[in-house]
């Protein structure tokens, strides 16, 4: 999977949680740009994202990336090739 | 709605939670729906868990008003006082509490005193919590016992060593169901079972805890919730009452009018036939919970009573109240066995292994529950799982219900034998029993003024607590009428309370079970009232009906007693008079009456 296609899947997972259907995330986009990401909603973004690409976070990943482009690296890497 | 009826998609609800809350308040009927202030104190975090809970309480027709007290500060809010807590006024305490909670456990050189006592302080603190919270509050509370550990350091020893941890816990959760068989108004949310069916490993992943301290995993909180809702409807009388079954590939498999009584699949001989005596076995069970037991099949009516009086069948046409085999639709019989049992459509039970059944009658009776069935093996797991039934207050009257049911089906008989109606009624020989409340029968009275929702004036609800306070108040009259007749005994039927302004009696609540409408109970409880009245010096008496979508039956209630008409608002909302300065004509003669005036 390339970073683009990976972005898609996680729009949709963005969109999803937030409910929200205009939703576009990049590397940059932090909790700070979507109004509902707090740190409760953060749990269940996490969850639908271990679920769509079938992987897993480590406690200390989840709750230490910066901005949704450490989440893809993390995606990225984790992902079978 | 589908989506909120086990077994359902956790996934699914978190992803439209907020879908879902917007469509569940629409359709809120505000007429019948209850408004509850529920307050969660939790040991670990419970964001999730309240939003879960507001869900499937909307889904039950509670609409909720939350408190949630700050992280982790359960003890803190429930042993202090707090005016926010006071001012919110809970009508029921959530104690979210886990094995997270526990502070200190025994260790390996802890000798069999000093585990004692620790147990012996662990348990305390919580009693110490629960009556503070009982007699401040006066409220219904819900306490989680304890899932077990996460981790067992001693392996299978954990479980029966004093110091292991499993075994701790299994002894704490003991003390904790003997303070609860001992507490009315308290109940244990059974976490330890719900971890076990969930999957302990993945319930407790500590990915969970130690990312937000919640000390179950997130997608198991739907299951928690739903467990919690499910006990707060049983409290306030949202139960089903009675199940009404099909049978052909239900009770037992095969078709009796195809394949003959001989066919059928039923029986310990083979697999399959065991599968089906083992589901009429569990549904034989429910007899004793006072859940009434009838039969909507299409088939001939002799086919139906030879398949249930099949040699291996564990339900035989006994144990039923209404049996309709018959070719009409399967919504209108279901309608007519509510209508034949005095109950609301909406408290049956369908069960039908035909998808296309199910689907008419959950189309046409708003609010019956159809469980989705599809393998024989697993009906049972899916009503158990549901709920229906839950129970929180098991009374010697839910034990005997299917019999009173029965001795209504005689009555009926003898009624046609008779010309008159009066003279039915004293044939009946009807003794009534209509006193102050008295300690006994508190719980029943309160699960009465909670069930009742068709013969109820005011349909106002009362916690055992405030039963309790009305009876103790010398400014009250409270009355509970016990009816028996030469084919059995009704039990505590009717329930009157009313309070007095000035020699003033104002009712506030009028209820009596429909199964002993048309007995003239009602003109007995309302000669003791009078009667009652004249001993005070009251020389009035006002009531008030107030409708709902399921009281229109007692709309001209004070109209038949006599009352005249003082006031009605646009919402049908009426206020009645009986003056007493000039007596009282009695109204019942035939009922013989008991009281303790």
């Amino acid at each position: 999977m390339t970073r683009e296609e990976v972005y898609e899947n996680l729009n949709e997972v963005f969109q999803y949680v937030f409910d929200d259907d205009s939703i576009t995330v990049q590397d940059e986009t932090t909790a700070a740009d979507i109004e509902d990401w707090d740190s409760f909603e953060h749990i269940n973004l996490v969850i639908a994202v271990e679920k769509k690409f079938g992987i897993k976070f480590t406690v200390g990943e989840a709750n230490e990336m910066k901005n949704v482009g450490e989440m893809v690296d993390i995606i990225l890497e984790r992902m079978p090739v | 709605m589908r989506e909120l009826e086990y077994p359902f998609d956790s996934e699914a609800i978190y992803g439209r939670k907020k879908a879902l809350k917007r469509e569940l308040l629409a359709q809120l009927d505000e007429k019948s729906c209850l408004h509850k202030k529920i307050a969660i104190l939790g040991g670990s975090t419970t964001r999730d868990i309240k939003l879960m809970l507001e869900l499937f309480l909307l889904n039950y027709g509670i609409q909720p008003e939350f408190y949630e007290s700050e992280f982790n500060q359960y003890y803190q809010d429930a042993m202090f006082p707090n005016p926010e807590l006071e001012a919110f006024a809970p009508d029921i305490i959530f104690i979210h509490t886990t094995f997270r909670n526990i502070a200190d456990f025994p260790t390996l050189s802890d000798s069999a005193e000093t585990v004692q006592e620790l147990l012996d302080k662990e348990y305390l603190k919580y009693v110490k919590m629960w009556e503070r919270l009982a007699k401040v509050y006066h409220c219904v509370i819900i306490q989680n016992n304890f899932e077990y550990p996460y981790y067992r350091l001693l392996g299978n020893k954990d479980a029966s060593d004093m110091h292991g941890k499993v075994n701790f816990v299994t002894r704490l959760n003991c003390k904790f169901y003997e303070y609860a068989q001992n507490t009315p108004n308290f109940y244990i949310n059974d976490i330890n079972y719900l971890s076990a069916q969930y999957g302990l490993e993945k319930w407790s992943d500590p990915f969970y805890w130690h990312s937000y301290k919640y000390a179950l995993c997130v997608p198991a909180i739907p299951d928690l919730a739903f467990s919690v809702a499910k006990i707060i409807k049983s409290v306030y009388g949202r139960n089903k009452k009675a199940f009404v079954l099909d049978l052909d590939n239900t009770l037992w498999g095969g078709i009796v009018g195809d394949d003959g009584v001989e066919n059928l699949v039923l029986g310990h001989e083979t697999s399959a036939g065991q599968v089906y005596c083992a589901f009429q076995e569990y549904l034989k069970e429910y007899k004793a919970l006072g859940v009434l037991l009838n039969i909507d099949s299409k088939n001939d009516y002799e086919n139906a009573i030879a398949g249930l009086n099949h040699p291996a069948g564990v339900l035989k046409p006994d144990d039923f109240i209404q049996i309709k085999a018959n070719w009409e639709p399967k919504d209108r019989n279901l309608v007519q066995i509510a209508k034949e049992l005095n109950l609301m459509p909406d408290s049956m039970v369908f069960v039908d292994d035909n998808p296309a059944e199910r689907e008419i009658v959950r189309g046409q009776v708003p609010g019956v529950a159809v469980p989705e069935l599809e393998r024989p093996e697993e009906y049972a797991k899916i009503i158990d799982r549901s709920g229906f039934f839950e129970v929180t207050n098991l009374s010697e009257d839910d034990r005997k219900r299917t019999a009173m049911y029965q001795e209504n089906a005689k009555r009926a008989k003898e009624e046609a034998a008779f010309e008159n109606y009066e003279d039915y009624l004293k044939a009946l020989n009807m003794k009534a029993e209509i006193k102050s409340f008295t300690p006994v029968y508190m719980a029943r009275i309160a699960q009465l003024t909670n069930k009742s929702n068709q013969f109820n004036l005011t349909t106002r609800r009362y916690t055992q607590p405030e039963i309790e306070e009305a009876a103790a108040n010398p400014d009250y009259i409270t009355l509970y009428g016990k009816l028996e007749d030469k084919f059995g005994d009704n039990g505590v039927i009717s329930v009157v309370i009313g309070h007095n302004i000035e020699n003033v009696l104002h009712i506030d609540l009028w209820i009596m079970s429909c199964r002993v409408l048309k007995r003239d109970m009602e003109y007995a409880m309302m000669d003791t009232v009078a009667e009652a009245c004249k001993k005070q010096g009251i020389t009035e008496i006002r009531g008030y009906y107030y409708p709902t979508a399921k009281n229109s039956m007692v709309k001209e209630f004070y109209a038949l007693q006599g009352f005249e008409k003082m006031k009605e608002d646009e919402q049908g909302n009426t206020e009645w008079r009986l003056s007493l300065a000039d007596g009282y004509d009695v109204k019942n003669h035939v009922i013989d009456v008991e009281n303790d005036l």
